[in-house]
């Protein structure tokens, strides 16, 4: 069962921003989305979703804004920026070349 | 552009906090959801609640992990540093006040003669690639004189251009004065002037802000053409363009202004006014004279010709003028020189020596803010020791302490600059011998110079005594009691040896000050050879138009003397071309006909040459040795007569009596002088030995020569100013009169230079005098906190109160006694860089090497002193129950 610290290490940026690529979310929901899609096996965790939601703000590559949510409540939507989609290009490119290579690996022996 | 925008949300995270990131709403909201979905999961609420919570992880550190994010940490433990070093400087305002003045003084000097140093030597001059620029001299290559950069005459100026092919072009230029009568009824102005040929300002690639240059018709004699400098055109002319092709009347004769120089054209100084072509206001044979020196020449080396090559061929052309002249002053070589080391040639030595002194300034003014954080750093180096037992990074605690000398270093950096924005100024204004050709000013690069200083000097002054106080185990020290001193013998050697270091900086300092204060003293007091105080001096110039015989000149010089000879209050009236004092001038060669002909290939003797009235000698009180005056006989017409000096008949006349025989003069006139007198030597330059000198008759008909007129008062000499100058205005209100000083002020000019060296270095090695021996004191009074107990039981003991003195003095006095001896070895090889600055005086002056000797070690022993005798008069009861 995969611990949020055992998450290769920057994927969880990597997951986060692909979520918010349809939409603007907030952390409950990204952590959700995230679960519901890896068929419960990335169970992240707040401990390092929320300093990485902070981080990926900094960078400048997602964008804050506190709205209401469905429940009616006030919380702080997520959504990516033109810098966070070229990023999210990036790294989906990194990781695929890296998970290939890796999956190479794995096959051959 | 990324960082920028991180930039903004930073500022934004910082500017509006918490309440912007709202994390903890952020938070609760999660939180609250995970209880909603535990609930909805069938747990009882405070077991959802719970569960939420257990998930969730310690939401302090959460909190901590998030806004570490924020990266203000870094900063915030910067400011954090910053809070606490403010704090302690203000603890102790003393220490602080003292340490930033010592700073200010340093890094203002040095920001104040790093302008100069940049403006004279080292900034570009204001001209196109002045780097290809060479100054081209004669030199007599068998003369060790010690002036080799002999000025150049027209002809061999003339040979040179047309003979030779290493240059793009020569050009030459020399002074030249002018009386500007005005068109309008305006005063009358004696104006500096320069004559240059047509190519100069092209050669230089300087463009008339106005008008044109020279053209080469213009350049030759009977030219009329003139241009303005800008400060000139701005003074006479309000700067108003259309005087550009309009007349001006110089000595008495129209010449049109072709343009007008631009602003920053400044050069050769700022006095000149005006420029004509070289050629204009001289007859055509002085452009043939090879013997007849008085101009520079100005050359602009040719793409990939090196000077070397360049400047052999100026000097085989040159050999052969020598040749071809073999008895007149035609020089046998030549000698190049950059213009910016020509412009800059009586600053260079003084400004380099006094940069350097300044730098030793600024070292043991750093050495001193080390040894007084070091001291402090003995204070605090339990908390140290506890920091770093505690975990605190060895680098965290350095950067603590660097943090305090960069305090220090940035407010006295702060200061010395506007102190230096003051000094500079004040400088670049009395310190005449400065080239102005380029404006001094402080600029980017002399801030970035300054703040790289105060950079410098605080890692230097902090970096040392962070390192030594982290470096101790700290477990020695947390377990030495306080009475123990445990790791205080390294920081005491430390300490020690900045302060030999000091000490010898501050030797070698005195000992520079020493020798330039002696040698201005001596130059002071030289005597020049006649009466200097109460003497007024005027110059004039009559021009040749209107005096255009030797009667009408001689007329109005001997109605004018016999005038103000009458006028009361007057003790005597001297009218001579050259006072004593007042430069070198001019000189001729001449032989002496009783004596065999000097052989072929030897030069002929030299001496200055000057017209003197016949009261000349009575009126300056300059002795006659043996022979007579001049009388109003020795006039035009009569035979000639000569006066030479007494350093012309020792050198010339040895073992024989000079008067009586005759001198020809071969530059002067085909006659024979007859010798009628020897008078008392006197200096053409207070700082320069004498010089054969050879007076002629006033009276003898050289009609436009520029006069000096001396007049000895009874009192105040410049009160005496209006009234002679109304005895001139009255003869001739179109004379325009020009340099009204006392002689006084014409010798001291000679002396500004080495008054101004001497007391700026005599200055910088005061204040590090003081601050050795603030430092010396500051060490002695912590050692004898150190060793307080030791003290104590030594007194306790029996120990005489003359012995404990005796031993802390000695303590005290052992760097002092280190720093003289490598004090003086270094000043002993360091001295004779300044030899060229120095007057009567000698590099190893053995008076000025005990004087800084016995002054450095009387203050050291005041400054041991006091900490000792405290020493000594401690209560051992009180040292015992100390901890």
């Amino acid at each position: 069962m995969g611990k949020p610290n055992d998450l290769v290490q920057g994927t969880l940026d990597l997951l986060i921003l692909r979520t918010l690529l349809p939409e603007a979310m907030h952390g409950w929901a990204i952590a959700k989305r995230i679960q519901q899609i890896s068929g419960e096996v990335l169970q992240v965790q707040q401990g390092s979703l929320y300093p990485a939601l902070h981080r990926l703000e900094q960078q400048g590559w997602i964008k804050a804004k506190w709205a209401e949510s469905e429940t009616g409540r006030q919380a702080k939507f997520y959504a990516l920026t033109s810098a966070g989609r070229k990023q999210l290009e990036t790294e989906t490119a990194n990781w695929q070349r890296l998970s290939a290579a890796i999956n190479l690996i794995v096959n051959e022996a | 552009m990324r960082w920028l925008a991180q930039l903004r949300i930073r500022i934004q995270m910082l500017l509006r906090g918490r309440e912007a990131a709202r994390l903890d709403d952020e938070l609760q909201f999660h939180l609250d959801r995970q209880v909603a979905e535990n609930v909805s999961g069938g747990m009882k609420p405070d077991e959802a609640h719970y569960a939420a919570l257990r998930t969730f992880g310690n939401p302090a550190l959460l909190r901590e992990q998030t806004r570490s994010n924020w990266s203000w940490s870094s900063f915030e433990a910067i400011l954090r540093e910053l809070r606490y070093g403010f704090r302690t400087l203000r603890r102790t305002p003393g220490f602080s006040l003292i340490a930033i003045i010592v700073m200010a003084l340093c890094i203002g000097a040095a920001t104040s003669l790093f302008t100069i140093v940049r403006s004279v030597l080292l900034r570009p001059l204001p001209f196109r690639d002045p780097s290809q620029l060479v100054m081209v001299y004669e030199h007599f290559t068998n003369r060790s004189d010690p002036f080799p950069y002999n000025i150049v005459s027209p002809a061999d100026f003339h040979d040179w251009r047309t003979q030779t092919h290493g240059f793009q072009d020569m050009a030459a230029w020399r002074w030249d004065q002018f009386n500007l009568t005005g068109m309008h009824g305006e005063m009358p102005e004696v104006v500096q002037a320069a004559a240059g040929s047509w190519n100069l300002f092209p050669l230089f690639g300087v463009q008339p802000a106005f008008g044109r240059s020279f053209s080469e018709s213009e350049d030759r004699p009977g030219g009329s053409a003139v241009m303005l400098t800008w400060s000139f055109f701005e003074r006479r002319f309000s700067g108003d363009p259309s005087i550009v092709g309009k007349q001006i009347h110089l000595d008495a004769k129209p010449y049109t202004v072709v343009g007008i120089l631009p602003r920053e054209f400044t050069y050769p100084d700022a006095k000149v006014q005006m420029w004509v072509p070289y050629g204009a206001d001289v007859t055509p044979e002085f452009l043939q004279y090879h013997d007849h020196h008085q101009s520079r020449v100005l050359a602009r080396l040719k793409p990939g010709v090196s000077v070397a090559n360049a400047i052999n061929q100026v000097a085989s052309v040159q050999y052969h003028l020598h040749l071809q002249y073999p008895h007149d002053p035609v020089a046998d070589g030549v000698l190049p020189r950059s213009i910016t080391d020509d412009l800059a040639q009586d600053v260079k030595t003084p400004l380099i020596v006094l940069m350097c002194a300044v730098g030793c300034m600024l070292l043991i003014g750093c050495l001193n803010v080390a040894n007084l954080l070091v001291a402090r750093a003995a204070a605090r180096q339990k908390e140290v020791a506890i920091r770093s037992a505690l975990g605190a990074q060895r680098f965290t605690l350095i950067s603590g302490q660097l943090i305090e000398s960069f305090l220090i270093c940035i407010a006295g950096g702060g200061a010395g600059i506007v102190l230096s924005v003051a000094a500079t100024s004040w400088l670049a204004h009395s310190w005449k011998e400065l080239p102005s050709t380029q404006p001094i000013h402080i600029d980017g690069t002399v801030l970035a110079f300054s703040c790289a200083l105060v950079f410098a000097s605080a890692l230097l002054a902090g970096l040392l005594p962070a390192i030594s106080s982290t470096a101790k185990a700290a477990l020695a020290i947390l377990q030495s009691s306080s009475r123990t001193s445990v790791g205080n013998a390294a920081r005491t050697t430390l300490r020690k040896t900045l302060l030999g270091i000091e000490i010898t900086v501050t030797v070698v300092l005195l000992i520079a000050a020493g020798l330039l204060l002696k040698s201005f003293l001596r130059l002071r007091s030289t005597n020049i050879g006649c009466v200097t105080d109460n003497v007024l001096t005027l110059s004039y110039s009559l021009p040749a138009q209107k005096y255009d015989k030797p009667e009408k000149v001689n007329a109005f010089n001997e109605t004018l003397l016999e005038r103000v000879r009458a006028i009361p209050g007057v003790r005597g009236a001297a009218l001579g071309t050259v006072l004593p004092g007042a430069g070198y001038e001019s000189d001729d060669v001449f032989t002496i006909v009783e004596h065999p002909p000097v052989p072929a290939g030897h030069e002929l003797p030299d001496a200055n040459n000057r017209n003197v009235d016949a009261g000349f000698f009575s009126a300056l009180q300059i002795p006659l040795l043996s022979g007579r005056f001049f009388t109003s006989q020795d006039r035009v017409g009569q035979p000639a007569h000569i006066i030479i000096n007494r350093e012309l008949a020792r050198q010339y006349f040895p073992g024989e009596d000079p008067i009586g025989k005759y001198m020809r003069i071969s530059a002067h006139s085909s006659l024979d002088y007859e010798v009628v007198g020897v008078v008392g030597d006197t200096l053409y330059r207070a700082n320069e030995p004498v010089k054969p000198a050879m007076y002629f008759p006033l009276l003898e008909g050289e009609s436009n020569m520029g006069l000096s007129l001396a007049v000895h008062t009874d009192a105040n000499p410049l009160a005496m100013a209006i009234p002679v100058q109304k005895q001139i205005a009255a003869l001739d209100p179109q004379l325009p009169v020009n340099d009204v000083l006392t002689l006084d002020q014409v010798i001291g000019d000679s002396l500004v230079n080495a008054s101004f060296s001497a007391t700026l270095v005599l200055a910088f090695a005061i204040l590090s005098l003081t601050l050795a021996s603030v430092g010396l004191y500051g060490v002695l009074s912590y050692l004898m906190t150190q060793r307080m107990t030791e003290i104590g039981v030594r007194i306790a003991l029996g120990a005489q109160r003359e012995q404990v003195l005796r031993l802390m003095l000695f303590d005290g006095l052992r760097p002092a006694l280190i720093g003289l001896v490598s004090g003086l070895a270094a000043s002993a090889a360091l001295t004779r860089q300044i030899a060229s600055m120095l007057y009567g005086t000698q590099p190893l002056d053995p008076m000025v090497f005990v004087a800084a000797a016995v002054t450095l070690l009387l203050v050291s022993a005041l400054a041991c002193l006091v900490p000792a005798w405290r020493a000594s008069r401690l209560d051992p009861i009180q040292a015992l129950r100390i901890d």
